[in-house]
């Protein structure tokens, strides 16, 4: 595949890099990713990996925008509220770059849908706000052998960390399952600053992109927190839990599953 | 003794748990939380019968649920 000069100019800050070049540009045009939520976390890697020319972006959500999202959901605008959000944001993504495949995926994911979801995605990046949804991705990913970047964003605080199939601990060894419905508060609980998605899910752009241009260290057995108010960061090691359910030596967990959602969560 | 406590190295007296470390810290949500000594987990059930040395590196880990 040649590049046309249109290409050329569009990703010429990519290919000026020597870790990206021609090469590295080539596979982000024909790698596939899948988002889950198209949220504050979602939103901003979307944007980041549309602009990059990731040739093929799966977006799998539900809901409909919402003026509440608009804080820090910047894929979503004014005139979208009430529109579905994989639609408000595949239309965002091509007006970026409109050489790109924006698969849209309305549904919430389940035990019932996730294997097929992810098949035929290099990479998962979990945008999710939700518990449940965070350890489904998970087995999901570990049981297909697929790479992903988990996230969480709370107040003014988030984390992220990346599997990788065989090179470290999945989200299950640090957490082992899901706190009970509404032990542990969520950002729509408890607020979150909108630009600590626009990190946070920057972040996750980045792991994708250098997942798939092979270049650098991701955050396999590693946890990045970052604290706004404190504005640090810190790389927290992870081991792997020999024990773990679903990756460890007898893992308990065979198939994706459930677990019961909390309440006030279903909606947005 | 000196225990460093997600990368800030404090004293403590001799003796205490990782239970008792969880207290002092004030941890949020305590039932929650994952704890690394040393960079390796230590189970839920053995914080009370954990007993922390000179020098240990302690971290806790955090839900976080939010995306949203």
């Amino acid at each position: 595949m040649a590049f046309t000069n249109e290409q050329l100019e569009r990703y010429s800050r990519h290919i000026l890099l020597s870790e990206v070049g021609v090469k590295g540009q080539k596979k982000l045009l024909n790698a596939k990713v899948l988002i889950i939520g198209a949220g504050g976390l979602g939103a901003p890697a979307a944007l980041y990996l549309a602009a990059a020319g990731v040739g093929t972006i799966g977006i799998a959500d539900a809901d409909t925008v919402d003026l509440s999202n608009l804080q820090r959901q910047v894929i979503h605008s004014t005139p979208d509220v009430g529109k579905a959000k994989v639609l408000s944001a595949k239309e965002t993504m091509l007006a970026i770059n409109p050489e790109i495949t924006v698969n849209t995926h309305r549904t919430f994911v389940a035990a019932d849908n996730i294997m097929e979801l992810i098949d035929g995605y290099d990479f998962i990046l979990d945008g999710t706000d939700n518990f449940p949804a965070k350890f489904l991705i998970n087995d999901a990913c570990v049981l297909a052998g697929k790479p992903f970047s988990h996230a969480g964003i709370i107040r003014f605080k988030g984390q992220l960390m990346t599997y990788v199939p065989g090179q470290g601990p999945c989200y299950r060894c640090v957490f082992k399952e899901p706190p009970p419905p509404d032990a542990v508060p969520t950002c729509k609980q408890a607020g979150v600053i909108g630009a600590m998605g626009g990190v946070i899910g920057s972040l996750q752009a980045m792991e994708a992109v250098k997942y798939i241009i092979g270049k650098g260290d991701l955050l396999t057995g590693s946890l990045l927190t970052y604290d706004a108010l404190k504005m640090e960061f810190r790389k927290i090691k992870l081991p792997r839990a020999k024990n773990c359910a679903v990756c460890g030596e007898h893992p308990s967990i065979l198939a994706p599953f459930d677990y019961e959602q909390a309440v006030c969560e279903l909606k947005h | 003794m000196k225990i460093t406590v997600a990368g800030a190295q404090k004293d403590f007296p001799g003796g205490l748990t990782v239970a008792q470390l969880i207290e002092l810290e004030n941890v949020e949500t305590p039932e929650y939380v994952t704890v690394s000594l040393n960079d390796e987990f230590v189970e839920n059930g053995a914080f009370t019968s954990t007993v922390l040395n000179d020098g240990d590196s302690v971290e806790f880990l955090y839900f976080m649920g939010g995306g949203c």
